[in-house]
């Protein structure tokens, strides 16, 4: 385990602390209470697919000069697919389509580092830092983001972590 | 006289067999492994790592070819791994035994030679809607070069095979019936003798995917009176790689060959080839003789506890899991069909099957989560996914109930 990992283990309760990490309190409400749950009809979408666990998501994005101003998703997956996916949503609003790709790749190697190396903080994010001990797990947290980017690049065929 | 229907033999001694798996000694995050995801793949005994030791490290040369001694004996013991899978499945001839990778391999045989020059614009291949995307893509291959079409026979909300409209589906353009013996996910087993009886009088051949089945019961294709029979290695104890292709013998004759190569020819010139009498005419290429030497392993293993005590062993530990898993708040099992194998399917209120399979393996239990290679069934259930646990001879029910104490545990996690 990585004891910079948790601030806020209260998910789990009792003997495991990288299952502790892994389904963090935050992580667990997003799942139950995902944000931006829904569609829209303005501008692109594009939808994400993992085949290994079948996890569907849809990704709709509106830009407007280069800038994010609404996001939302939809569909079906674990825990951690759906709160990561809620986590991008709030995080990537208002924010330039140049600064949310910065955020996926820190993203990305923030769940992909070796499981004891330092966490940078990635704000809200970072709950998301235990995934990198469960590397089996990477992909249902990357799945939102791998889709996102097909939204903005208006990629019309379906992204696959594969 | 001695009577001719024996006592019940004794019972399954577990304790032994355990110690006859290696890999069942290992430890899992600190906990003791529950190897509970044998539909995958199953573990091996050390009959059969001993038997590919041996095969590598005494028998190793190629069959069929040469005239020294090795090759004398690795072709005997080829030849003699045939002859233990026809008793294994009861055909009636080595000859109907065709050694290919495995399940898929072989219903791949099976459309790309029968299937491509018997089936035509307009015919008809009846599936069911339990079946595996091995027994449904080949035969979508099939149909979408020759013109033909898929009907699909439903099953029921228990996930038992509705036998009525199977034979609904039968028509003068249907061409064949293939179906699971055992489905992976409900754990159903069909009816095939039945099926068989149904397709037989209207003419039509029936394939039947055992992947599922010849681990877990007696199989005898004679019995059920299919025309072809598919199953794996690495289900049954066996190594991966190595599969048969039970074929009946006036089929197998008439059928194109599939690949081209050596070892399946009686002569070629540039002009002609004629091929080698059966099976080698399906057999192209140098064969996977140790997967060969090694099922052969697993079939004595298998056969030598007795396929009869395992299937009842494993239905007595399937039906008390059953009543285990229903304890658990909020697990539903898919699949209840009143004739089931070794599988149980389940969702756990509203918690992704992916996230369960993670928390039990942090408990030591190795489960198998997502659609299990049946989108369509899946579609059907009306879930993205499940969990599932599947059995093998060497679980016990100390097991199950560890899989339940860590499925309580995802409860808490998820509460
Ligand atoms: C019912 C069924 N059919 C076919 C297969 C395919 O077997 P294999 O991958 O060994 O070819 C499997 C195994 O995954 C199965 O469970």
């Amino acid at each position: 385990m990585n004891p910079e990992l948790s601030p806020h283990r209260a998910g789990v309760r009792g003997g495991d602390p990288d299952l502790q990490d892994l389904y963090q309190e935050v992580i667990l409400d997003h799942n139950r209470r995902p944000r931006n749950f829904r569609a829209f009809d303005a501008g692109r979408r594009a939808e994400g697919f993992n085949p290994l666990c079948g996890d569907r998501i849809t990704v709709f994005l509106n830009v407007d000069n280069g800038v994010i101003r609404d996001v939302a998703f939809q569909g079906s997956g674990c825990a951690i697919s759906k709160a990561s996916a809620s986590l991008m949503t709030e995080s990537v609003k208002g924010k330039t389509l140049d600064e949310a790709q910065v955020l996926f790749e820190r993203f990305q190697q923030m769940i992909t580092a070796p499981a004891d190396a330092p966490v940078e903080s990635l704000g809200k994010l970072t709950v998301l830092a235990g995934v990198r001990q469960f590397p089996v797990r990477v992909k249902c947290a990357s799945l939102a983001w791998h889709t996102l980017r097909a939204a903005v690049d208006a990629r019309d065929e379906v992204v696959s972590t594969e | 006289m001695a009577s001719v229907v024996s006592a019940p033999r004794d019972a399954l001694n577990v304790a032994a067999i355990r110690q006859d798996f290696p890999i069942l000694r290992q430890r899992v995050h600190g906990k003791p492994l529950v190897y509970l995801d044998n539909a995958a793949t199953t573990q091996k005994p050390q009959a059969v790592i001993d038997a590919l030791q041996r095969y590598y490290s005494e028998e190793n040369a190629n069959v069929h070819r040469g005239v020294h001694s090795l090759s004398g004996r690795a072709t005997d013991a080829y030849d003699a791994a045939r002859e233990d899978v026809r008793r294994f499945i009861n055909a009636a001839d080595a000859r109907e035994i065709v050694f290919v990778r495995g399940t898929t391999e072989g219903i791949n045989l099976v459309a790309q030679t029968w299937g491509r020059a018997r089936v035509g614009a307009g015919d008809e291949i009846v599936l069911t809607e339990m079946e595996h995307h091995s027994n449904i893509v080949p035969w979508q291959i099939l149909c979408e070069e020759k013109g033909a079409r898929l009907r699909v026979a439903p099953i029921t909300d228990a996930g038992e095979l509705r036998l009525d409209e199977l034979e609904r589906l039968l028509n003068a353009r249907t061409r064949l019936v293939a179906v699971a013996h055992v489905s992976n996910v409900l754990g159903t087993v069909n009816p095939v003798a039945e099926i068989v009886r149904l397709a037989r009088a209207r003419g039509i051949p029936v394939l039947v995917d055992g992947a599922q089945a010849v681990a877990h019961m007696p199989v005898d294709v004679q019995a059920l009176g299919c025309d072809f029979y598919a199953f794996s290695g690495h289900k049954v104890l066996g190594p991966t790689g190595i599969g048969v292709l039970y074929g009946r013998r006036e089929l197998l004759e008439a059928m194109p060959v599939y690949q081209g190569g050596g070892g399946q020819i009686g002569s070629v010139t540039f002009d002609r080839t004629t091929y080698a009498p059966l099976p080698y005419k399906y057999e192209a290429g140098t064969p996977n003789i140790a997967g060969v030497i090694g099922l052969a392993a697993a079939i004595d293993y298998v056969t030598g506890v007795g396929l009869d005590r395992i299937a009842a062993y494993e239905r007595d530990l399937c039906a008390y899991a059953t009543s285990a898993l229903a304890d658990v708040p909020g697990l539903r099992l898919t699949g209840t069909a009143r004739d089931r194998a070794s599988v149980l399917s389940f969702v756990l209120g509203d918690v992704h099957p992916h996230d369960i399979g993670t928390i039990l393996d942090r408990e030591g239990v190795a489960i198998r989560a997502g659609h299990h290679c049946c989108q369509p069934l899946m579609r059907r259930l009306g879930v993205p996914a499940t969990a599932r646990a599947s059995l093998a001879l060497y679980n016990t029910r100390q097991e199950i109930d560890t899989l339940v104490a860590a499925l309580q545990r995802v409860g808490e996690v998820f509460e």
